[in-house]
């Protein structure tokens, strides 16, 4: 077991355990995954995050050897996978309901694999004692699958993947069915067991946070492609395409024209009149309809637009017109005074606006560094709040 | 009324109402069933001495044991059963797999509707069909005449292969009803799962899907065995004077010896032996017989 484990993740890539070369799958004349590539390095977690029919089951199952690509490579630990069905791939998946053979005991679910592979019994016996060991269930063998928490189940599933060493584990949205309590419990310990066995993780899941808390990278995929790679802090900081930034987060999204472009800043008028300074992403021109972005958490309310003045940032007069009071993430929906814009806007966790009523007079104002704008139309999303 | 009345009264008309639901079954029971098995055993249990005079004895029981032309046809028939319904789990497995998990929409229900029509025919006309296509003067034998490979038409009826045609095609759609059943309720990511795993179609077929549907299969086998030992009407036409199958043995006892006391324990014979295999067959596999039940 420990002889095959990587030492230090992520940062020796010799070599990616995972290369996708120009994929493609059509289903008729609907792609499902359109000319794809990507590059996963040893030791690493990576997340495929997109909203439900973009593909990433699809990619997913291909990458298992459930489908076959209709173009392209695909090349786990280097080896190209062409006709190599999935029972001889060096890839096991956790599948989205776990798929734990209920006519088994946890043990036998565990050693499947390896009895599978013709491993002795004895030696069978001894590996699954020491993963059971290693995902905190010593002495489950002989449990039922369906005695186990949802928790357990879980990890049983990884387990029974784990223990056969692959190059790659794939995931398919294996928290989906559990209730949230577990599910921020689950994320924790998944990326705990990543970070243990060292082991490349492949992930596909609906949900932004799974994605950004659990990986080391994360692909942003619509229609069958790609919009964005990168560290969940560039998809959330640096979003690159109009629908990472819609799907990717919270955001206020305007449309408007581009009234003046000086460098990267841009003064985004929406149709109802409303100036919005934003920072561009690629070359936008005047005149051009463009969409604007602004995180909740971006804008900032105060009770006197001095302060926002003297910052130099843009202030607006608002309306309070509900309070979303959800502990840490509450927010407030505001109307601004003039256009009837609505804006939504984090409420700070100081205190300083704990007493703000629905009607209120509030002024709020951003930083334009940290709004972005993206020529409109690139991608078409109705996630104005993911 | 008064309040303290109501869950009385209405507990009571619950009672009645379900006394009367149960009432024909019950009925049914008792009537065809239990008082006409009464009446056999008492039957089966009497020897006559004289005309119409009878006197308690084990005498038909021992002319089973003694006379080797029954108890052989009981073996044999037994035995018969047995591999018919061997044949007919065989043959249903890939078609039950092939609409439970394979076809999808119309293809579905076109193919099941397939395995119903040859039931829309009496089971007689069913069996003048197999004679017709085997009998030596028959389609299939003079096919072979034609096709070259037999110089005569050669005689296809009254063999035991014969026989368990008949009895596989007749019992076919009482298979592949309950192994769809089954079949339909396993997740089809446990075979991925498997697959994935490291698992060939042979290990998964033994360690993950008969597993599953076992129960199924145990149902469907207990109705195709019952349904086979107790069939007259196949084995006696396809089979002729050779069928040599026990119900013949009871009928003859009845009607043409006018044997009453010896059809009876003959009767009873048969139920004990299906009972046994049935039990067999139970502890062999493993499974219950309420849960295998609730399947088919």
């Amino acid at each position: 077991m420990v002889s095959t484990l990587p030492a230090a993740p992520a940062k020796l890539v010799a070599q990616p355990d995972l290369r996708a070369t120009r994929v493609a799958k059509h289903y008729g004349a609907f792609r499902a995954v359109d000319d794809l590539s990507l590059e996963v390095a040893r030791g690493s977690f990576f997340s495929i995050l997109g909203p439900s029919g973009c593909g990433k089951t699809t990619l997913l199952r291909m990458i298992a050897g459930f489908l076959e690509a209709d173009s392209g490579d695909i090349l786990i630990g280097g080896k190209p996978m062409n006709g190599v069905p999935p029972n001889k791939r060096p890839v096991n998946m956790v599948f989205q309901h776990l798929a734990l053979f209920p006519m088994m005991n946890v043990g036998d679910n565990v050693g499947y694999g390896l009895a599978r592979r013709g491993v002795a019994k004895d030696e069978i016996k001894r590996r699954v004692g020491n993963m059971l060991e290693r995902v905190s269930l010593s002495g489950a063998q002989n449990k039922r699958v369906d005695q186990l928490s949802g928790g357990q189940k879980q990890r049983v599933a990884i387990a029974r993947s784990l223990v056969l060493e692959p190059t790659l584990l794939l995931l398919d949205e294996p928290l989906g069915a559990l209730d949230l309590k577990l599910r921020e419990h689950m994320k924790i310990e998944l990326k705990q067991l990543q970070a243990a066995f060292g082991t490349t993780f492949v992930y596909i899941t609906h949900d932004q946070s799974e994605a950004l808390v659990l990986s080391d990278h994360v692909a942003v995929m619509n229609q069958g492609k790609f919009e964005q790679v990168g560290t969940p802090q560039q998809l959330y900081y640096e979003p690159q395409t109009p629908f990472v930034a819609g799907f990717v987060g919270a955001n206020n999204r305007m449309a408007g024209r581009a009234t003046s472009v000086l460098g990267e800043q841009v003064s985004v008028t929406t149709a109802k009149g409303l100036v919005i300074p934003a920072r561009a992403i690629g070359k936008l021109a005047q005149g051009d309809a463009v969409e604007a972005f602004v995180r909740p958490e971006v804008a900032r309310l105060v009770q006197d637009a001095a302060v926002l003045a003297d910052a130099g940032l843009p202030s607006y007069s608002a309306r309070v017109e509900s309070l979303l009071f959800d502990g840490a993430n509450s927010a407030v929906l505001l109307q601004e005074a003039v256009t009837q814009t609505e804006f939504r806007i984090a409420l700070p966790q100081t205190g300083e606006f704990a007493h703000l009523s629905v009607g209120q007079a509030v002024t709020f104002g951003f930083d334009p560094q940290r709004v972005v704008c993206f020529a409109a139309g690139t991608s078409s999303n109705a996630h104005v709040f993911s | 009324m008064s309040l303290a009345e109501t869950p009385d009264v209405s507990r009571n008309s619950a009672r009645l109402m379900l006394m009367l639901l149960l009432a024909p079954a019950l009925l049914w029971l008792l009537g065809l069933i239990v008082l006409p098995h009464l009446e056999l055993g008492i039957l089966s249990l009497r020897h006559r001495v004289a005309p119409r005079v009878y006197e308690p004895s084990l005498a038909q029981f021992a002319t089973f044991i003694d006379e080797p032309l029954y108890w052989h046809t009981f073996v044999r028939t037994a035995l018969m059963s047995i591999v018919a319904t061997a044949i007919t789990l065989l043959m249903a497995f890939p078609i039950a797999w092939t609409i439970a998990k394979i076809a999808r929409g119309r293809v579905k229900s076109m193919m099941f509707v397939m395995c119903l029509i040859p039931f829309w025919v009496s089971e007689t006309v069913r069996t003048l069909g197999w004679m017709i296509l085997l009998r030596e003067s028959g389609v299939l034998p003079a096919l072979l005449v034609g096709l070259g490979v037999t110089p005569a038409p050669i005689e296809m009826l009254y063999h035991d292969a014969t026989i368990l045609v008949g009895l596989v095609y007749t019992s076919m759609l009482f298979m592949v009803i309950p192994l769809i059943s089954a079949l339909e309720s396993l997740d089809d990511s446990l075979i991925e799962a498997a697959y994935d795993l490291g698992g060939n179609g042979w290990s998964i077929l033994r360690q993950i899907v008969i597993p599953h549907a076992a129960p199924g299969i145990v149902a469907g086998c207990i109705v195709v065995f019952m349904l086979t030992l107790g069939n007259y009407l196949t084995p006696t036409l396809l089979g002729g004077k050779n069928s040599q199958w026990f119900t013949e043995q009871i009928y003859t006892q009845f009607i043409t010896r006018f044997n009453w006391e010896q059809g009876a324990a003959f009767g009873f014979l048969l139920l004990g032996l299906s009972t046994a295999i049935v039990w067999a067959g139970l502890k062999l596999s493993g499974q219950k017989f309420g849960e295998v039940m609730q399947r088919s």
